[in-house]
C-alpha cells in the first residue's frame, strides 16, 4: 500500500495553519503512527487523506490515486475511525458492525457472518445482542475499530483509537491491531507515545502542523544526539553534563542520556564502583523531546510563572 | 468485492428507521401527533367542513416533516457519532445515501401514512385521475423537503442548530401557508405572501382534485412548474452543492 502527498497544506478559516506544506511518500503494509501533540495536525491529515476534508493547497495519494479528483476509487480502498466516532446507541453490536459493512455494499448474509466473525475476535461475543449503549468505553473503542477492519478495505485510518482507555484496554486493542495489521495499511494517531513505539512500523512526527521527521523507530532514534539511556541506581552516583544529559529521577536514581560511546565510556567506573545500572536506547518519548526540544518544560515553567 | 447498491440503500433504512423502531416502539405515534393534532382543530373549528381539506394537508404536513425530521436525524448522526464522516469516506455516495435515509423516513412514518390514507379514502372525494394526480403530488413535495432536508444537515456543526431549522421550517412550510385550508381564505394582499412556500403550491393542486379550490387550467399548470422547477432546484443543491466533503 502507498500514502503520498506533495506539499499537502490546510488552513482554516484563512488564518489557522493545520498542516504546512507536508511531502511523504511510504510504501508499505503495516502499521503508520502519527504523534504529534495536541493540535499537531493530526486529525486534519488523517481527514484529508481518508476525502473528507478538502486541502487547501497540495495533493494526497492513496495507492496513486488522488483524494480530490479520484475521491470515489479512494473511498473504495479505505475505512475510517473519526476521532469521536462512538457506536450508536440503539444498536446492537453487531447490527453496528454489519450495517456498516452493508453501506460498503456487502449483502445482509455477508455483512452478518462478518460480523459475527469480528465480534468473536473481539471477545464480544456474549454482547452481540446487547444494546451499545451498555457497553464500557473501552469496549465501544473496540468495537470501532473491529467495525472498520472487519471491511475489506486494504487501508484504514484510525484516529487515536485509544484515547482516554485504561492501560488493558489498550493493550487489548494494540493486540486486535497487530493480528490485523498483515497485508493492509493502518494509519494510526495517538499521543501516546509508547503506544507508536510498539505499534508503529514508521512514525512520523508531526508538530504545529509541520513534518518534523518520518521513519522507523530505528531511524529516528539514529538521527538523534542521545540515543541512548543509562539508568544508575545509587545514591553516590554524581557525573558532570559534559556531551550528555543527566535526569535525576529520584535520590537513588539517575538517567543519563548520551551516545553510545559516552555511554558505554561510563560503564567500567560504575563497575569498579559496583553500582547497579542498565544501559538501554532511548525510547520514543526521549527520541521526542528530543526533536521538539523542551518546548513542554518551558511551557511549564511560564505557567508556573504566570 | 460485488458491492450491492441495494445493501448500501438497506443500511440506511435499518439503522435510521427499523432498528430505531424496534428499539423505541413510542416513535411509532411520533410522526403522527402533529398532522393530526392541526387536522382536529382546523376539523373542529370549521365544524366538519373543512375535514377533506384538513386530511389532505395533512398529508401534505406529513411529507414536509419527513425532510425536517431527516435533518434532524442527519445532523445528529454527522455532528454527535460522526457517522457521516464514516460514510463520506466509504464506498456509499452521498445520492446512495440520500435514498437510503429519504425511504427510512417513509418506513419510519408507515402507522401515519396508512391512518392518513385511510382518513383520506373515507373523507376525500376525488376521481382515479384525481388520486393519481394527489399521489404524484405527494410524491414531489416529499422530495422536494428531503432534498432541503439533505442540503441544510450537510452544513449544520451542531445538533442545537438543526432543532433551529427545523423550528423555522416547520411552521413556515406546513402551519402558516394554506395547507389545511383554502387559499382562498387568505384576504389579499397577503394572499401573494402565501406564494413563497412551496407548500402552497401542491396544496393547490391537491385542492383542486377535491373541489375545494378551482385555480383554473392555467393555475394548475402553473401549479406544477412552479413545485416542480423549486424541487428541482433543490435536488440539484442537495446533490452537487451540499457539503458532502468538508472544506
Ligand atoms: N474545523 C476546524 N476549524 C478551524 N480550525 C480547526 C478545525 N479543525 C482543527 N482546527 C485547528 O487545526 C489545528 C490542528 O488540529 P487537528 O488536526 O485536530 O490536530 P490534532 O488532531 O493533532 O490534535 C488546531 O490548531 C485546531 O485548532
Ligand atoms: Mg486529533
Amino acid at each position: 500500500m502507498r500514502i503520498r502527498t506533495t506539499g499537502l497544506s490546510k488552513t482554516y478559516d484563512r488564518k489557522n495553519k493545520a498542516l504546512e506544506d507536508l511531502s511523504i511518500d511510504l510504501n508499505m503494509n503495516g502499521i503508520f503512527s502519527i504523534i504529534g501533540r495536541n493540535g499537531a495536525g493530526k486529525t486534519t491529515f488523517v481527514r484529508i487523506l481518508s476525502t473528507e476534508l478538502l486541502p487547501t493547497s497540495g495533493k494526497g495519494y492513496i495507492n496513486d490515486a488522488d483524494v480530490v479528483e479520484q475521491a470515489e476509487s479512494v473511498r473504495r480502498e479505505i475505512a475510517v475511525v473519526p476521532q469521536e466516532a462512538r457506536p450508536l446507541p440503539w444498536l446492537t453490536p453487531l447490527q453496528t458492525v454489519s450495517s456498516y459493512l452493508m453501506w460498503r455494499g456487502y449483502s445482509y448474509r455477508e455483512a452478518n457472518e462478518k460480523g459475527k466473525e469480528a465480534l468473536r475476535e473481539l471477545g464480544l461475543e456474549g454482547k452481540e445482542g446487547e444494546k451499545s449503549r451498555k457497553l464500557s468505553g473501552g469496549q465501544k473503542r473496540k468495537l470501532m475499530v473491529a467495525t472498520v477492519i472487519s471491511s475489506e478495505a486494504p487501508v484504514v485510518f484510525l484516529d487515536e483509537p485509544t484515547t482516554g482507555l485504561d492501560y488493558l484496554s489498550r493493550k487489548e486493542l494494540w493486540q486486535l491491531l497487530s493480528k490485523m495489521k498483515r497485508d493492509r495499511l493502518i494509519i494510526l494517531t495517538t499521543h501516546y507515545l509508547e503506544e507508536a513505539e510498539i505499534l508503529g512500523d514508521q512514525i512520523m512526527i508531526l508538530d504545529k502542523g509541520k513534518l518534523v521527521d518520518i521513519g522507523g523507530i530505528e531511524d529516528l532514534r539514529s538521527k538523534v544526539k542521545l540515543p541512548y539511556v543509562l539508568k544508575v541506581y545509587s545514591e553516590n552516583f554524581k557525573i558532570s553534563e559534559d556531551e550528555v544529559q543527566v535526569h535525576p529521577v529520584s535520590e537513588k536514581e539517575t538517567f543519563v542520556y548520551g551516545s553510545a560511546a559516552k555511554i558505554y565510556g561510563l560503564v567500567p567506573y560504575l563497575v569498579t564502583n559496583k553500582m547497579k545500572f542498565t544501559v538501554e536506547e532511548a525510547s520514543l518519548t526521549s527520541i521526542f523531546e528530543q526533536y521538539l526540544g523542551n518546548e513542554e518544560e518551558e511551557k511549564e515553567n511560564e505557567e508556573k510563572n504566570w | 468485492m460485488k458491492r450491492r447498491i441495494g445493501s448500501q440503500i438497506m443500511a440506511s433504512i435499518l439503522v435510521n428507521s427499523i432498528y430505531a423502531m424496534i428499539n423505541y416502539p413510542v416513535v411509532l405515534i411520533n410522526t403522527l401527533l402533529a398532522p393530526l393534532a392541526i387536522l382536529a382543530v382546523v376539523t373542529f373549528a370549521s365544524k366538519g367542513a373543512l375535514l377533506p381539506v384538513a386530511a389532505v394537508g395533512a398529508l401534505i404536513m406529513s411529507m414536509v416533516s419527513s425532510g425536517t425530521s431527516l435533518q434532524q436525524d442527519l445532523s445528529h448522526l454527522k455532528n454527535d457519532m460522526r457517522l457521516q464522516d464514516m460514510i463520506v469516506s466509504s464506498p456509499t455516495t452521498s445520492l446512495i445515501y440520500i435514498i437510503g435515509m429519504a425511504l427510512s423516513e417513509i418506513v419510519y412514518s408507515i402507522p401515519t401514512l396508512a391512518f392518513l390514507i385511510v382518513l383520506n379514502l373515507i373523507f376525500v372525494k376525488t376521481t382515479i385521475t384525481g388520486g393519481f394526480i394527489i399521489f404524484m403530488d405527494m410524491a414531489t413535495i416529499f422530495t422536494f423537503s428531503i432534498s432541503l432536508g439533505f442540503f441544510l444537515s450537510t452544513f449544520t456543526s451542531d445538533i442545537i442548530q438543526s432543532w433551529g431549522f427545523s423550528g423555522i421550517l416547520s411552521p413556515l412550510l406546513t402551519t402558516i401557508p394554506p395547507v389545511y385550508y383554502p387559499i382562498t381564505y387568505i384576504p389579499f394582499p397577503y394572499r401573494y405572501l402565501a406564494y413563497l412556500s412551496p407548500t402552497t403550491y401542491a396544496s393547490v393542486i391537491a385542492q383542486s382534485q377535491t373541489g375545494f379550490y378551482d385555480p383554473g387550467a392555467e393555475g394548475f399548470v402553473v401549479s406544477w412548474i412552479v413545485l416542480l422547477a423549486v424541487t428541482a432546484i433543490l435536488t440539484y443543491l442537495a446533490l452537487k452543492r451540499s457539503r458532502w466533503r468538508e472544506i
